[in-house]
């Protein structure tokens, strides 16, 4: 009985059908479960950044639909005076801004890392121009600037009385492009200086103690421990610092406009003023496209020049 | 431009709804003759969508709904208005252009309808009645309502706003003047003597749309200077142009510090303060200082003049208009034709204009009449302000171009950069003509 029984047994498992064969398959399913993702950063990044980049090379108008015209656009804006000095401005505002930013943050970090009463507090506290909303800031400082109503006129010549006419903050090109320097390292000092501050609670104290019994002295300390080895924190924090810096728009257009004759035009609110009140869509555009490559080799720099550490991946440092 | 404090407004709303009712009643002084209506049966069902630049003052809103309110009644047809900000509203006229959707009708700038004229109907037969109806219409009235070089109507000008000088009259007397000098010589003379006697005359040459456009194309206008001639070409750098350019460099030093950064709001602000007694501006400036008590004795010193006519003969000023357009893909062009029609006629436009208290300026002749003008002897230079011979991007003709010159600042920088001693007369104007031509190709 049992004989037979085994011997009419059949294997009835059926082959897979291809449907399952295909979701087995290991590429096929990375794909599926990734479509979202692509999606929404198709739909979110490639095609805005897409349409951008397409709009640079059309001589698109507000209100009239574009055709294409090469390197038109980039052709006039090689010739450019404007364009140039946005350009030069963007970099030079980013330059200083960011040392200001870091020297003044990583100062504060310091500070704050050390036992304060009220130690919460205070680094809440330090967090308001970074929460404040920019146009605010933005306005506060429109109102600090002014050529007739400014505080500072007020107190050095009012008060103190060490100049006798009010200081024309915005009315002449340098003194602008220092202002609005002195506005954004206001404002970006607290986002940095709480990144670093974060990198300085990761360093061991022991790290301290033990310097200390050999006797190093607090600049050794800083020089040889805590730059080390907050660089891969600094490095992450500067590349987003250049990036923000680079990319800011809503201080400059606030306080002045890119005036006074368009001196302080950053690359970002000339890209603005060109393409939606002046309507050359496709200029701005072009413009915008221009900051790629500065942001692409900030980006590089910083990441290549700070963050690739051979420790940082395991090995011994030189 | 003067942003109304909420004090002010308040008074003037409760004020302004209780004088409308009288208003209305005042419409009899308004000559209309007697013009056959043009035919524009409304379509059944028929609901609009307007969109319209936010308010001047609160009556202006306040005024505007309730008119739009009677239309409504009237007629049965559904009306929406939707108000949006100054600096947006030429952003989503073109998004409606462009995407054939949205309000039937937009209420944008003056060269709005140029730009979009292939997006619109036209609008002649409204324009004529109302032409014909109310002693016709004022130069900008028509330069703005009618396509370039033909006498076709796409657009149907509200209002405009213009900037004259404003002026403290104490100062200018002092000065050894009893009034705003014409020539270019004795104004500048007018301005040194302000500075020597510290109460400084301030325009500005920031970059402020309303202001420093006005402040720039004064200065090239009113030496015969143009930025294109009537066909659209170039023509900025010129013999005129560099004389102006002079001219500004030597008015530039009788101002305080600073004006080269002033925005729209700050020769404002530095009047009201006793910082600037001489200036260009909209009626706003004045109805601020005369509405705040701590400020009315220096409206009670101020006077408005037309700004110098140097040797063009007439004030070199514009106005700011509102021009109204209807869109091709409005499915009730009659409803939307009726509407236009209905709120230009005097039941409903002159209560307007009177709670507007002269911010907005008529552009049809019959409206000289309007108690607005006769309501204080200050506003009399802003009655005529459709009548002004000048536009953004004069002599040329109004299109995208001439807008965007505007917008990028094109004559304000190019003056700026001669006051400021950044530039040479002769290299500010090639630069301008440089920047003008890539709009003008």
């Amino acid at each position: 009985m049992s004989v037979t029984a085994t011997a009419t047994w059949k294997n009835v498992r059926q082959e897979p059908s291809r449907l399952v064969r295909l979701f087995d398959w290991k590429p096929f399913l990375v794909f599926i479960c990734m479509l979202p993702a692509v999606g929404l950063l198709a739909v979110f990044l490639t095609y805005p950044l897409g349409l951008g980049i397409w709009l640079a090379f059309t001589d698109t108008m507000i209100g009239r639909g574009g055709s294409w015209v090469g390197l038109e656009n980039f052709e006039y804006l090689m010739e450019d005076p404007v364009f140039w000095n946005a350009v030069f401005y963007s970099v030079f505002y980013t330059a200083f801004a960011t040392i200001g930013k870091f020297a003044l943050g990583l100062w504060l970090a310091l500070l704050l890392n050390q036992h304060l009463p009220f130690k919460s507090l205070l680094r809440a506290i330090v967090l308001l121009p970074w929460i404040t909303p920019t146009v605010l800031s933005a306005i506060a400082f429109w109102w600090i600037y002014d050529p007739q109503f400014s505080i500072v006129s007020y107190i050095v010549v009012d008060v103190l009385g060490l100049r006798e006419t009010y200081i024309d903050f915005l009315g002449s090109a340098w003194p602008a492009r220092w202002s609005l320097i002195a506005a954004n390292i206001w404002r970006g000092i607290p986002f940095v200086a709480i990144c670093l501050l974060a990198g300085l609670q990761t360093i061991s104290p022991s790290l301290y103690e033990a310097a200390l019994l050999d006797g190093a002295t607090p600049w050794q300390r800083f020089t040889q421990i805590t730059v080390p080895l907050l660089m891969p924190i600094l490095a992450i924090v500067m590349t987003f610092s250049i990036i923000f810096t680079f990319t800011d728009f809503q201080l400059v257009y606030a306080i002045t406009r890119g005036g006074p004759v368009n001196s302080t035009h950053l690359m970002a609110t000339l890209a603005f003023q060109r393409g939606i009140p002046g309507g050359q869509l496709a200029e701005g555009a072009a413009i915008a496209v221009a900051m790629i490559p500065f942001l692409v080799f900030a980006t590089l720099f910083t990441y290549f020049g700070m963050a690739r550490r051979k420790w940082q991946q395991g090995e011994a440092n030189d | 431009m003067q942003i109304i404090t909420r004090r002010e407004a308040l008074t003037l709303s409760v004020a302004g709804l209780a004088a409308a009712a009288m208003a209305r009643q005042a419409t009899a002084q308004i000559p209309a003759a007697d013009t056959a209506a043009p035919k524009l049966p409304v379509e059944n069902g028929a609901s609009l969508r307007i969109l319209r630049p936010a308010r001047f003052v609160e009556p202006d809103e306040v005024i505007f709904r309730e008119n739009t309110a009677r239309f409504q009644q009237q007629t049965g047809v559904q009306v929406r208005v939707d108000f949006v900000g100054w600096e947006d509203i030429r952003a989503q006229t073109a998004v409606t252009a462009n995407t054939g959707t949205g309000p039937d009708i937009v209420l944008g700038w003056a060269e709005d309808p140029h730009i979009f004229v292939d997006k619109l109907i036209e609008l002649s037969d409204i324009a004529e009645y109302l032409g014909k109806r109310y002693g016709g219409w004022k130069f900008l009235g028509e330069k703005f309502g009618k396509k370039n070089g033909s006498n076709t109507w796409i657009g149907i000008p509200f209002g405009g706003t213009s900037g004259p000088v404003v002026y403290r009259e104490s100062a200018v007397r002092e000065a050894g003047y009893s009034a705003i000098p014409n020539e270019h010589d004795k104004f500048l003379d007018l301005c040194r003597k302000l500075r020597a006697a510290n109460k400084p005359a301030g325009f500005t040459l920031g970059n402020a749309v309303g202001d420093g456009n006005g402040y720039a194309n004064w200065l090239v206008w009113s030496h015969g200077g143009m930025l294109v001639d009537e066909e659209g070409k170039v023509v900025i750098n010129s013999k005129q142009t560099i004389e102006a350019l002079k001219y500004a460099a030597e008015l530039q030093k009788t101002f305080p510090p600073g004006t080269l950064s002033w925005g729209d709001v700050s020769n404002n602000r530095a009047y009201a303060a006793n910082e600037c007694f001489l200036t260009q501006n909209g009626v706003s400036l004045y109805f601020a200082l005369k509405n705040d008590p701590a400020t009315a004795a220096i409206a009670a010193d101020t006077n408005h003049a037309p700004m110098p006519s140097g040797v063009i003969g007439s004030a070199p000023q514009s106005a700011l208009t509102i021009n109204a357009m209807v869109f091709r893909h409005t499915r009730f062009p009659n409803a939307a034709k009726a509407y236009l029609a209905f709120m230009m006629e005097r039941e409903q436009y002159d209560p307007w204009l009177q709670k507007c208290l002269g911010y907005w300026a008529h552009p049809l002749n019959a409206y000289d009449k309007s108690p607005v003008w006769d309501s204080d002897p200050k506003l009399a230079v802003f009655r005529d302000s459709m009548n002004n011979r000048f536009w953004n991007g004069w002599k040329g003709p109004i299109n995208q171009a001439a807008a965007t010159a505007t917008a990028e600042y094109v004559m304000v920088q190019m003056c700026a950069a001669v006051a400021s001693g950044q530039a040479t007369p002769e290299a500010a104007a090639r630069e301008a003509e440089r920047r003008a031509k890539r709009y003008y190709r």
